[in-house]
């Protein structure tokens, strides 16, 4: 492995990290929060964040629920609103490191607009954004990020919307960093989330996980094993999507479709808010 | 070098000045110690945030334009976590929209100040015109069980003070505290003298200040819990649900529900000392008593002396902090006068609380005058006139 | 003594700047008390502009004005909207190239404002000009403190201009002008 990481384990982590009096977790079996809390955990490890000046924020939902777990300081915020609030943490005091736990509606549907905004003010946040393509939290609902077809408590008869690229958004935006992991393996999202944590400015990590319980069981994925086998399946590195795309036999460029995009899409350097503000303040400051 | 405070006089500039009463609320928060505003711009409260953002650089604060009000008041509960003051400021459209998150500020015992310069609704409504149509919605504006603390002050000079005490309050108390204007004081010009730092007082919030026996949300004997800002190492865990003492999620408790939701409230009306201000005109010998609040009742006392030049025995008692309603001061009135007359520039909204702590022993009268134009002198003195011959 | 103006004008003219200075010189170099209220549409330029102020040796409780002592009207539309609400008696100026109509059975004083501005060299100090005029006419302020609440209103490259203007406007009126 590139990054050379060193796996941890789950009791080393445990010890470090974890406010043990919140365990056991709400987490349903199958579910990847467990995981991407795990990866999270290392990377801010492998970086060597201070967690007494990290803070954790989230707005609602099940991946909302992962500040509580951590023993640092933490924000549980209103629903889509987490980046409003780690905005005025950061802007307030930009000595604090934040990493921000959304998932997919919480983020891209409710918060779409702050997401939007956060991106372009490029405040110096780290943000997981979990997408299982569902509200599970109220029960498997359609999200802005439900495939096209899919099935839940809202869309019984499949979803005729057109499903929202989240990451495609933030390049568009300028996000200087944006990656796209599966939770199935943790090499790759451990390495995304060390590099959005160093990256000096906003950075966004999707990351895809199964929600067995709440939009598995109504998409025939309904087992925990296929539905975390459905995530290698169907998730595609970007230099292979893009050589397929490009050289590829009409019957491979057709089976990238129902697929999803893995990588880090974009690593740029761009000035932060923080920056700017900063430098405002050294030239009007009286 | 110079220090902070000298910093801020020097970007307040003169002593005396001319300004309008949004300008004083500005002034007045970075007074106060404000270094954090965040905000949207929305007619007529939009001077408040362009002198956030033109001073709050020079003192080596932040301004931070947010993309909507929901946004700004988050913004705003995230900086006082770190410690900051700070303020927003907003009209009734972005005000509805903030009710979210005031309501978080609440839960969370959140010091902040949300200023809202009250323009006709519903919806849009009059938006350069003055209003009071809010001060419900101030009340009852978030969702769930609170107590709120609102001020109303009625002059450019009253502005900065208030704004001034509703800093102090939400410190103290670890809450948000609204100050209510409207259209037409904001946008009012007066003359302003700012005081100096010893004639006011200055409140920080709480501190804990220590780590091993840190409990985020255990208050002390007055019910406000020491505070430790992010950042210091206390790891203070942050929920709008439903918590323990040490902040942690118990949703479905109904005992730690009803001791959590039970003693926000109480640390707001077990401090009406500290919160309920109030000024009375001939409360001695008074029979027809105005009761009014902000620009009104400046009309009002000018009402109350043309009155008595006519031998009616008229006074006024002037509501400074309308939440929580100052139930004792309004009853103590009820006792000695005949009648009340309620002007307001909404359908009626003060007047509700009014006769429940008149609880009959009075008659109340509403005056209400909706439309963006204030009561005029005249109709406020016939109305006055006319309570007089009123059957008690 | 309590004196009641009302300066309306089009919008982008500098009515409400005019009261804005008015009240100033009154309330910060004058030592007495004063009260400005506006009203204004959603345009920016253009439409019609009222600024009115109250000028009192005592508290100023209501601060509309229902009856106008001064009334100072700079455009037709806005004399014919915000001309009429003046008491009997009431002084009435008027930029008399841009009121043309004025009906009223009582004398009116003409000061051709945004002329005299013209011949400084430009017509963006028109107000000023009134201003001098009105300060002149009512003296409800004094020359010094109109003088000090112009100077510090105006970016530094145009207070020579405005102390111009301001003087034309009280030499229209009769008064001396201001000592160098």
């Amino acid at each position: 492995m590139a990054t050379g990481l060193k796996i941890k384990t789950a009791a080393e982590l445990r010890t470090n990290y974890l406010r043990r009096e919140m365990f056991p977790t709400i987490f349903c079996d199958g579910c990847g929060l467990g995981n991407v809390l795990n990866y999270t955990l290392w990377a801010i490890d492998e970086v060597g964040l201070d967690l007494d000046r990290t803070v954790f924020v989230s707005g609602i939902g099940c991946s909302s629920r992962l500040p509580g777990y951590i023993n640092a300081d933490g924000l549980h915020a209103t629903h889509g609103r987490a980046l409003a609030f780690a905005s005025g943490i950061r802007a307030a005091n930009p000595d604090l490191t934040v990493i921000v736990f959304t998932g997919d509606g919480d983020g891209a549907g409710i918060g779409g607009n702050h997401l939007l905004h956060t991106i372009r003010r490029n405040m110096d946040v780290t943000v997981i954004l979990v997408n299982n393509f569902t509200y599970g939290m109220t029960g498997g609902q359609s999200a802005p990020t439900t495939p096209d077809g899919g099935f839940s408590s809202t869309t019984p008869y499949g979803n005729i919307e057109h499903p929202l690229d989240i990451c495609e958004l933030a390049k568009a935006l300028g996000a200087p960093y944006v990656a796209r992991w599966p939770v199935v393996s943790p090499a790759q999202p451990v390495k995304s989330i060390a590099e959005g944590i160093r990256k000096r400015g906003f950075a966004l990590i999707e990351m895809l996980t199964p929600c067995p319980t709440a939009y598995g069981r109504r998409n025939g994925l309904k087992e925990i094993e296929q539905i975390w086998r459905w995530y290698r399946e169907h998730t595609v590195l970007l230099d292979e999507w893009e050589w397929v795309e490009q050289f590829g036999s009409p019957e491979e460029r057709e089976a990238l479709r129902g697929k999803l995009k893995i990588g880090v899409f974009q690593d740029t350097e761009r000035e932060t808010f923080e920056d700017r503000w900063a430098a405002l303040v050294a030239r009007e400051k009286l | 070098m110079s220090t902070h405070r000298e910093l801020i006089r020097r970007a307040l500039g003169p002593r005396v000045q001319f300004v309008q009463g949004d300008d004083a609320c500005a002034y007045g928060a970075v007074l106060a110690g404000c270094t954090f505003f965040a905000g949207y711009p929305i007619t007529p409260a939009t001077e408040v945030a362009e002198r956030m953002a033109e001073i709050l650089p020079r003192i080596g604060g932040c301004y931070i334009q947010m993309e909507d009000e929901i946004a700004s008041m988050g913004a705003l509960v995230g900086a006082s976590w770190t410690g900051a003051k700070v303020m927003t400021s907003t009209s009734g459209p972005g005000f509805s929209l903030m009710q979210e998150n005031l309501g978080y500020a609440i839960m969370t015992e959140t010091p902040c100040v949300v200023v809202n310069v009250q323009r006709s609704g519903p919806s849009t409504g009059q938006p350069t015109m003055g209003a009071y149509g809010d001060m419900m919605q101030a009340r009852w504006g978030t969702h769930g069980d609170h107590e709120i603390i609102m001020l109303c002050p009625a002059s450019v000079q009253e502005v900065l003070e208030i704004t001034i005490v509703a800093f102090n309050l939400a410190e103290r108390l670890r809450t948000p505290v609204l100050v209510f204007i409207d259209g037409e004081l904001g946008h009012m010009r007066e003359r302003l003298v700012i005081p100096d730092d010893d004639e006011f007082e200055l409140v920080e919030r709480p501190r804990a200040t220590d780590r091993a026996s840190y409990r985020p949300f255990a208050p002390g004997p007055d019910l406000v819990p020491p505070f430790a800002p992010f950042g210091s190492g206390f790891r203070t865990f942050v929920t709008g649900l439903t918590h323990n003492e040490e902040g942690l999620p118990r949703a479905s408790s109904a005992a730690v529900h009803d001791q959590l939701v039970r003693r926000l409230a109480a640390k707001i009306t077990n401090h009406l000392d500290l919160i309920t201000r109030y000024e009375e005109f001939y409360a001695d010998d008074c029979e027809i008593a105005i009761v009014a609040y902000g620009i009104t009742a400046r009309t009002c006392r000018d009402v109350v002396e043309e009155a008595r030049r006519r031998g009616i025995k008229a006074g006024l008692l002037r509501l400074i902090s309308i939440w929580p309603f100052p139930e004792h001061i309004v009853a103590r009135w009820a006792e000695r006068v005949r009648a009340m007359l309620v002007p307001e520039m909404n359908l009626g909204q003060i007047v509700h609380p009014i006769r429940e702590a008149v609880a009959g022993r009075c008659v109340v009268k509403p005056y209400a005058r909706i439309g963006g134009e204030l009561h005029t002198p005249a109709e406020l003195l016939e109305a006055l006139e006319a309570l007089q011959w009123q059957p008690a | 003594m309590k004196r009641e103006i009302r300066i309306c004008g089009f919008g982008g003219q500098g009515v409400i700047t005019a009261a804005v200075i008015l009240g100033k010189a009154a309330a910060v170099h004058d030592g007495l008390t004063a009260c400005q209220v506006q009203s204004y549409g959603p345009e920016a330029r253009g439409g019609a502009a009222r600024a009115e102020v109250i000028i009192a040796d005592q508290p100023i409780g209501y601060p509309g004005i229902h009856l106008a002592d001064v009334l100072v009207a700079m455009s037709q539309e806005a004399y014919n909207r915000y001309g009429r609400a003046i008491k009997p008696g009431a002084m009435v100026i008027i930029d008399p190239d841009l009121v043309f109509q004025h009906d009223e059975a009582r004398p009116v004083t003409p000061v051709r404002a945004t002329k005299i501005a013209e011949g400084l060299g430009n017509t963006v100090v028109a107000n000023i000009v009134m201003l001098g005029a009105v300060a002149a006419l009512t003296r409800v302020v004094s020359p010094e403190a109109l003088l000090a609440a112009t100077l510090e209103s105006v970016p530094a490259r145009f207070r020579e201009l405005n102390r111009r203007a301001l003087e034309a406007g009280m030499q229209v009126a009769g008064v001396p002008v201001l000592a160098q």
